[in-house]
This record gives structure tokens, C-alpha cells and sequence, in this order.
């Protein structure tokens, strides 16, 4: 019995025996096993698993360094917040190809919103670690008690809802992976509704991560506290988003080679400077809100003082620094600039996001937070888990490319 | 009407009774401490200690003071843990209480951020953790029994009552000794005012009393964001929708 028989010959799997075959036979790992990639992701993921388990047997004190200052740490500065703003390359995205009709970039959207799920399913999913009661979090969803007035009450609908909106944008890959073409068609269909409410629920709730922090006026130092947090969070998300398409369309290309479309190679360049051009016009847009929030808030007074000039390194090193290399790099049509200026700026935003969640959080209490080996390695585990989970998608359904029957990169 | 507690600090003799009261009355184990340069013990209140009595040496008009203040939640009237939780199990009774309920509770830590006074604490030792924060002995005074710490001071410094009169009976007493208190009445006003109110005849920042508050109730901060939610989730879809139709249009005449 192998997975000839429960695939068709128009590549169609038949009946649930023929579709548990044909996920067993897939769940089996292509290409070499043991690669020096393999070899060192699968020990992190193995000895995160490991951790978790303490954690929950032992409790958020004696796996994290979280305090009664410090309520929340790596898991939610990292990989909530600092996770969810790089999933906004989704968004962006769908908005050119499905709204403004920018049909360049349909090679990239599969990818883009795959990674996108991904990151929240996962990031988002090491909130369970965090909670200190996780099985009440199905409290706001069945609503026996919801808090209508919690920002953290919207992000967390806005999460789920968003999960879910995504998943019907990539669903077409799934379909055509199981050559299921009637399914396939009638999900096409829900595409551009998807997109409209995914665009939405993603502005709500990327400045909603940043509204979050409202409530702590006097806990963070005011060069990163003010009443725009939220919308400085949406703005930066599009270019965060953005780099890291950028940069994880360089990894990509090398490592996923034989898997690329050859349109998709003509076209990279292309795409690569667009992308540039997205980014740097967001860009724009948060310095200038930025210089805008700091003369507001007539904040010269903090300048000098260590978190002044640690304010200046985030300003100007990661926001104006990364803004410069991407204009030379978009006029003068340098692909390596522009790399240059996405790894720029993802450095940049996670300075940013963990600046308002964690190191100007209670920036003058006597003992600061620092994450445990615990918190990092479980961290590290996440991510590795995500990339095995992109990889295992790539290799198997139509991200990269397309096959003949089924044409969607226009 | 709500409930309230005037604490007059130029009357406590520091005893700490109201401390061991809470203990008892919510059965809080003893916390193992350490030596700290000081007769206040533990360091902070925390998820067994609601009550904590703080001492502090400085000095006043030239004068040498020491003062003891008792430290817990605050009871704010608009708290800000309350507005923080997506579960509802921070809850604000309509007597002044603001109290949590473990069953509905996610652990996800949301209201000590919010808390401007630092008071929810979290019990990171246990697998299966709960917020643990001063409830006002609400259980006492649904029966009509004022709260264990009040109950228990010797020295008339706590005074259970109604806020208002509560206020009035703090005006007086600053009204008929100008001299002796300072002219302020903490938490009258702070975070948009707190069922727990504090005169003193040494001023609240000598005390370490947090200064920085400001008197708008906390819940006001993310009022203006929930509001924009309703009107994004109208304007951004039709938005949206008409943009991709006429780009789409304009694709098919091509």
C-alpha cells in the first residue's frame, strides 16, 4: 500500500482512507534528515519541549524571571508583541494584490500569508505558555464573562478571528494540494471578503497590541508612552511586515531553489524594489509621527540621560538609518541595499516593541528583568517549530509555485 | 452608597494589628523574611500578605518624623485593573469593593500592568497560580461587619463609613487643626478617587506615596481607542470594497 492508491490520477485524493494515507505518507520527511540545521533546531525544539513541560508542572516562577514588578517578559514583549507586528507583511500584501489590484506581488502572497499564520498560530500560541491559567482562556470566547471594556478582550478576538481569516486566504494551496478542485473554486471565492476583513481586524488589532500599554502611564518611561502608541504600533507594523518578507524572500530563494516558480525569479527583482517602496514610504510616515509624538510631548528634557540616548540609538540608528539605505537602495535599483535595509529595520523593531514592553517598562525600579535560560530557549524552540512548519508546507503544497491546472500567480 | 476607610496617618502607632488581622480573617500563611534595616516586615505586600504596614524615617519642618502607613488596594471607583480584564474576574461591587474571582481568571497578569498603585500580585510559586489582592473584606461586610483591619485598629486610625461622610469627617479634622495636617486628602481625587483616603500631618511624597497618578480615572485611557473600533470596522470594509471595485473595473477595460 503506498499513496498511489489513495491519490487519483488527476491528483485528486478519494475518500477518508484515501486522505489519511495521503497525510501520513506527506507527514514523512523529504530531502535529507540529518543536516546540520536539522540536527541543532531539532535539539532546541526537543529540549523546549522538555521545558514547557517544567514550566507547567512547576509553575511561571521557577521557569521565567518574571516578578510582581514584571508581570510580563520575554514571551509576551518577544513573542506576542514583537511576533504579531512582523505577521503584518499579510495584510499589506493582500491589500496591493486584492485592493489596489497590484498584481506584481501575487507570486509572493502565498508565502507572505502562510508565514503570517504561521507566526500567529505559533507566537500567538506561546501566549498559553504565559497565561498562569490557560484553560479559562476559552472565558472571552464562550462569553460567560466578557470584558468588553479590555483592550486585551479585543486583541484576543481579533487574534482568533484574524487566525482564522488567514487560513481561508491560503485554504486555495490546501485545496489544490489535495486536488480537491470543486472545494478549490468555492474557496477562490472567499478571498477578497477574507481579505477585506483581515485587513481590518488587523489594523484593530495591531494598534490594539500597542493600546494595550495605555494603561500603563508612569510605569514607561515617556519617550516611548504617549496617547499614539497605538497608531506609531499599526504604522511600523507595515514595515516590519514588509522587511521581513524582504529578508525571508532571501533565505527562501536559496534554500527553496528548485521549488521556485521561474516567473517568480524573473519577476524577483522587480518585486524586491516595490517592496523597498512599501517600506520606506511607511517608514516615512512613523518618523514623522515619531518627531511629531517627541515635540508634543516637550520630551527634550529626557534626551540626556541614558534612556535618552538609548532613545536617539532607536531613532535614528534603526528608523532613519534603515530609511536612508532603503531610498538609496530603491533609486538606485541595488537589491542589496534594500536587504541591507530590511535586516536594518527588523533589528530596529524589535529594539522597539521590547523598549515599550519590557526595558522602558518600570525603567527606574532597583531590580530589572532579565529573561531566564528557560524563557529563551523555549523562545528559540518557537521559532525553530515555525520554520519546520513553513518548510513542511513549502516543500508540499503550491506556495512557491503553481501547478499547470491550477493558475493563480497572474 | 459607597463604602470607605479614612486612614489618619498622625494617629497610627504602628502596631500592625490591622496586619495580622487580614491574616486571619483570610487565612493567609506567614511569609518566612529576612532581616530589612527596619521593624516593617515582609518588604512589600505580596499574594499572602493584602495589609502591610510601611515605616518611614525623615524629616518635616526641620523636625525628625516617623511615620507608619498601612498599605493595600485602594478600591479605586473607576479601578483600572477592572477595565484590564477581558474575563471579568476583577469585578467592582457596587459598595466600593473591588474583588476577583479566581474561576473566571486567565492568569494573564493584564491588571497588574494597568494597576497605577502596583497592588494585584501573582502567585508565580504555583502551578496553578491566582492573583491575589486585598478584597475589602467584602464577605464581612455583606453581613454588615466592618473590614477585619478596621475592625482591629486600637488607636482610631482606620474609620470605617460611608466615602462622603468619610470626606467630610477628613475636612474637619484639617479644618479644625490647619497647622498640624497637610492640606490634602489622598485619594479624594487620585485615579478619578479611590474608596480608601489618607490625611496626614507629613506630606504624601515624604511618605513615598505615589505622586505621579494624576487625578483622570485610568479606565479613560483606552476609552478613545474602543471607541474608534466600531467606527474602523464601518469605514475601513466599505472603504476597502469600493477601492478594489474600481481598481478591478479599471483592470477589465484594460
Amino acid at each position: 500500500m503506498n499513496e498511489t492508491t489513495s491519490v487519483t490520477a488527476q491528483g485528486e485524493v478519494k475518500g477518508l482512507v484515501g486522505f489519511v494515507k495521503f497525510i501520513i505518507s506527506e507527514l514523512k520527511p523529504r530531502g535529507k534528515v540529518f543536516t546540520p540545521f536539522n540536527i541543532i533546531s531539532g535539539a532546541i525544539i526537543l529540549l523546549g519541549a522538555v521545558l514547557i513541560i517544567y514550566r507547567f508542572a512547576k509553575g511561571l516562577g521557577a521557569a521565567t524571571n518574571l516578578s510582581q514588578d514584571y508581570p510580563w517578559g520575554l514571551w509576551i514583549g518577544f513573542d506576542v508583541v514583537t511576533g504579531v507586528a512582523f505577521a503584518g507583511g499579510a495584510y499589506t500584501l493582500t491589500c496591493m494584490v486584492y485592493i489596489f489590484g497590484a498584481k506584481k506581488y501575487s507570486p509572493i502572497i502565498r508565502a507572505t500569508v502562510l508565514s503570517g499564520f504561521l507566526a500567529y498560530a505559533f507566537y500567538a500560541g506561546a501566549l498559553l505558555l504565559d497565561l498562569g491559567r490557560p484553560w479559562n482562556i476559552i472565558n472571552p470566547i464562550i462569553g460567560n464573562a466578557f470584558g468588553l471594556s479590555s483592550v486585551l478582550f479585543l486583541v484576543a478576538w481579533h487574534f482568533m478571528l484574524y487566525m482564522i481569516t488567514e487560513l481561508v486566504e491560503f485554504s486555495p494551496a490546501i485545496a489544490e494540494w489535495l486536488g480537491w478542485k470543486k472545494l478549490r473554486k468555492f474557496l477562490m471565492g472567499l478571498t477578497l471578503g477574507a481579505v477585506i476583513f483581515g485587513i481590518t481586524l488587523s489594523i484593530l488589532h495591531q494598534s490594539g497590541l500597542g493600546a494595550l500599554y495605555l494603561l500603563a502611564k508612569g510605569k514607561i518611561h515617556p519617550l516611548w508612552y504617549s496617547e499614539f502608541i497605538p497608531l506609531l504600533f499599526f504604522v511600523s507594523s507595515i514595515f516590519a511586515g514588509v522587511s521581513l518578507v524582504i529578508f525571508e524572500g532571501t533565505i527562501s530563494h536559496r534554500v527553496f531553489k528548485d521549488l521556485i516558480n521561474p516567473n517568480l525569479h524573473a519577476s524577483y527583482e522587480k518585486i524586491v524594489a516595490g517592496l523597498g517602496k512599501i517600506a520606506l514610504g511607511a517608514m516615512f510616515v512613523y518618523l514623522f509621527l515619531k518627531i511629531l509624538v517627541f515635540i508634543h510631548g516637550k520630551n527634550w528634557e529626557y534626551i540626556s540621560s541614558p534612556m535618552g540616548y538609548w532613545y536617539l540609538v532607536e531613532i535614528l540608528g534603526f528608523v532613519l538609518l534603515p530609511l536612508i539605505i532603503y531610498i538609496a537602495g530603491v533609486k538606485g535599483g541595488s537589491i542589496g541595499l534594500i536587504r541591507a535595509a530590511s535586516i536594518i529595520t527588523i533589528v530596529g523593531i524589535i529594539i522597539n516593541r521590547l523598549n515599550v514592553s519590557i526595558i522602558a517598562y518600570k525603567w527606574d525600579a532597583p531590580i530589572r528583568y532579565f529573561p531566564s535560560w528557560i524563557e529563551i530557549e523555549i523562545t528559540l524552540a518557537v521559532i525553530c517549530a515555525e520554520i519546520w512548519a513553513f518548510r513542511w508546507v513549502i516543500k508540499r503544497m503550491p506556495v512557491l509555485n503553481e501547478r499547470p491546472d491550477y493558475k493563480w500567480m497572474h | 452608597m459607597p463604602k470607605g476607610v479614612l486612614v489618619d496617618l498622625s494617629r497610627c502607632v504602628g502596631c500592625r494589628g490591622c496586619q495580622v488581622a487580614c491574616k486571619q480573617w483570610n487565612q493567609l500563611p506567614a511569609e518566612q523574611t529576612t532581616w530589612q534595616g527596619s521593624y516593617e516586615n515582609p518588604p512589600d505586600i505580596s499574594p499572602n500578605t493584602y495589609t502591610k504596614v510601611r515605616f518611614v524615617e525623615g524629616n518635616h519642618r526641620e523636625q525628625f518624623f516617623w511615620r507608619f502607613y498601612k498599605t493595600q488596594c485602594k478600591h479605586c471607583l473607576e479601578p483600572a485593573c477592572v477595565s484590564a480584564c477581558l474575563v471579568k474576574a476583577m469585578e467592582k461591587k457596587p459598595g466600593g469593593p473591588v474583588t476577583y474571582d479566581e474561576h473566571r481568571c486567565m492568569g494573564c497578569r493584564y491588571c497588574m500592568i494597568a494597576c497605577p498603585f502596583n497592588t494585584p500580585k501573582f502567585e508565580y510559586d504555583k502551578a496553578i497560580p491566582r492573583i491575589r489582592k486585598c478584597q475589602f473584606c467584602f464577605d464581612r461586610q455583606e453581613v454588615g461587619r466592618q473590614p477585619a483591619c478596621v475592625q482591629t485598629c486600637p488607636s482610631g486610625t482606620l474609620k470605617f463609613g460611608e466615602r462622603n461622610e468619610l470626606l467630610d469627617v477628613a475636612k474637619i479634622r484639617i479644618y479644625k487643626e490647619p497647622n498640624k495636617y497637610v492640606h490634602h486628602i489622598y485619594g479624594e481625587h487620585e485615579a478619578g478617587g479611590t474608596s480608601w483616603l489618607y490625611i496626614s500631618d507629613v506630606p504624601f511624597e515624604k511618605l513615598g506615596f505615589p505622586t505621579n497618578i494624576g487625578t483622570a480615572p485610568y479606565p479613560g485611557l483606552t476609552k478613545d481607542f474602543l471607541y474608534a473600533v466600531p467606527i474602523i470596522f464601518i469605514a475601513v470594509p466599505s472603504l476597502l470594497l469600493g477601492i478594489s471595485y474600481i481598481k478591478n473595473r479599471r483592470n477589465e477595460d484594460k
